[in-house]
């Protein structure tokens, strides 16, 4: 971005051109009241100013300086410095969402390759371009549900959906004619499938189930697909660990008939959590109510490959109100290095990811479980991220091992989503044996000391 | 070249009335100026509308169009064959190329329509304001 200065004189002859005398007239309309004095420090050097921050950047934990184990929807992966490389250069990085679209051909055959691989991964027909992240694509799934059920007002969803995710839903439908009902887990950590399917009723127009769930259980998708056709009603699948795709089958294989949510665990970094990255896919029979940008390959006049935007007779450009969604953008930066970092690893590469994440949390859930004082509360299978149950309240816990350099994981009470004592612990390909035995090291002596 | 027997709503939809039967479906100069028709989007039977209300959309290479009922009624009939080819309405928007047939609900609606000989006037009147 460009730093644009403006001098004395500058300032001057735009106030004379408005016909104003200095530039706090223009804000005379505030009244003084609530007016709020900023009380900035003195400027800085270009040096102070980097000290300043740098001891700013010094309080701060990070997954580079920390044994890390948070998760909860944003998960520390790899990110290969070829990707960065490749993103940063400014044909890519300039270029925001093509509003000119077709002179942008490497811009959409990204665009078009992402959406190829989500399609592979979920196991659906049709992917949108990506969305911002996966909270709003799971509320764009259910409304897209919403409209080809053509008058239905309810979602069924399960209260294993990441609970920011269903505040999410409940804020959009807040002023909608649309009621939420949710669906609680059952002991084995799993969306209780008897109270799901009793739940759907003959004015449900979708179920959406998350797998891996909040709680890091695997739910069986074929269950919640059975549930939902039985009433005509859709099926959701909701993923916000993406990794687990590569190695559990893909939802739409299961009889899902739409996947969504959060695509950051492939290949966009955590930065502080966000920006992300939203997925949305659905099958063939119900692609013109899929909101977004899509992309489609064709032929050129010439007979060459080219790619194109496809079924723009859907978006708010051209369709106005009546527009499948006000999204009309999407998250072009991420996708690209999503769709980079898929094919830097191939089939294989991400498949290996995700068994090392897997092998590797099982291993640490043994170790956890073994713990004296410590419990797992569910017992359903999982795949990277666990939930445990400590002998005390996790928050002051977790605080005392962040202290000996680890992030031990994500207390349930940060979401109100369960008991004091309960957290939860992610592992990646990232995570170290020696960083895993330092954790069960201090999660036992901290057990010990209550 | 818009038939006699037909009666016409200033939105381009067109309705054929036999008995307490209605066709529907758009005109010559609505699918002109469509252009390519790619999808039709169609009630299910059963459904029963009142005169001017959406009853579906017609899709092009370059615009979504709405459409609207002529006249009250309930749906009978949708026609499968241009959902399946909705090149159809392009082809022949006045005879295969119908959208749907409703049972009337009501005699007197008809009468508020325009002729063949007003619509193409209106038609002219419309291109003429371009």
């Amino acid at each position: 971005m460009k730093y644009l200065p403006i001098s004395d004189a500058d300032r001057a002859e735009m106030l004379a051109t408005i016909g104003v005398s200095s530039v706090d007239q223009l804000f005379a309309a505030i009244p003084p009241s609530v007016r709020q004095d900023p009380k900035l420090p003195p400027p800085l050097s270009e040096i102070e100013i980097r000290r300043l921050f740098g001891d700013l950047e010094k309080k701060n934990a990070n997954a580079q300086k920390t044994a890390f184990f948070l998760g909860a929807g944003l998960y520390h992966h790899y990110t290969s410095a070829i990707a960065d490389q490749m993103l940063y250069r400014s044909e890519w990085l300039t270029s925001y969402t093509p509003y000119q679209p077709e002179v942008s051909q490497g811009t959409l055959q990204s665009i078009f390759e992402f959406q190829t691989h989500i399609c592979l991964l979920t196991g659906l027909d049709v992917a949108n371009a990506s969305l911002y992240e996966g909270a709003s694509a799971l509320v764009e799934g259910l409304l897209m549900a919403e409209r080809l059920s053509r008058g239905r007002t309810r979602a069924v969803l399960s209260q294993a959906i990441h609970p920011e995710y269903r505040e999410t839903v409940r804020t959009y439908f807040a002023n909608l004619a649309l009621d939420v009902v949710e669906v609680p887990v059952g002991p084995d950590g799993a969306t209780d499938q008897r109270a799901l399917a009793t739940a759907v009723d003959e004015k449900t127009f979708a179920v959406a189930v998350q797998s891996p769930n909040f709680y890091g259980i695997v739910e069986d998708w074929g269950a919640v697909s059975t549930a939902a056709h039985a009433k005509g009603a859709l099926g959701i699948a909701v993923v916000a660990e993406a990794v687990s795709l590569a190695l559990l089958v893909p939802p739409g294989e299961k009889g899902l008939d739409i996947a969504c949510g959060e695509a950051q665990s492939l290949g966009v970094p955590m930065q502080d959590g966000g920006p992300v990255l939203g997925f949305l896919a659905c099958r063939t029979a119900h692609e013109r109510q899929i909101p977004g940008r899509l992309v489609g390959q064709t032929r050129d006049a010439e007979g060459r490959r080219a790619f194109c935007l496809t079924l723009s007779t859907r978006e708010q450009h051209i369709r106005r109100e009546k527009a499948t969604s006000n999204i009309c953008t999407n998250q072009g930066l991420m996708a690209l290095a999503a769709n980079i970092h898929m094919s830097l690893l191939g089939k294989r590469g991400l498949r290996e990811v995700a068994q090392q994440s897997h092998a590797k949390a099982e291993y640490l859930k043994g170790r956890i479980s073994a713990l004296p004082g410590y419990r797992l509360p569910y017992q359903g299978p999982t795949f990277n991220e666990f939930l445990v149950e400590g002998p005390r309240s996790a928050v002051p816990m977790i605080r005392d091992l962040a202290g000996r350099g680890i992030l031990a994981g994500i207390p349930l009470s940060r979401f109100g989503a369960g008991p004091a004592n309960r957290f939860l612990v992610a592992v990646t390909e990232m995570n170290t044996r020696e960083e895993m035995d330092r954790l069960v090291s201090a999660l036992s002596e901290t057990g010990r000391e209550r | 070249m818009n038939p006699d027997d037909l009666h016409y709503t200033r939105s381009h939809e067109w309705v054929r009335i036999n008995g307490q039967i209605g066709t529907i479906g758009i005109t010559e100069h609505a699918q002109k100026e469509l252009g390519e028709i790619v999808y039709l989007e169609l009630p299910e039977v059963g459904h029963v509308y009142n005169a001017e209300e959406e009853f579906g959309t017609v899709e092009s290479v370059k615009a979504v169009s709405e459409i609207y009922t002529p006249v009250s009624g309930e749906v009978i009939e949708v026609n499968k064959g241009a959902v399946g080819q909705p090149g159809i309405v392009n082809d022949d928007p006045f005879g295969d190329g119908w959208l749907i047939k409703l049972k009337l609900s009501s005699d007197e609606e008809v009468g508020k329509l325009m002729s063949a000989e007003q619509y193409a006037e209106y038609v002219q009147s419309e291109e003429k304001a371009k």
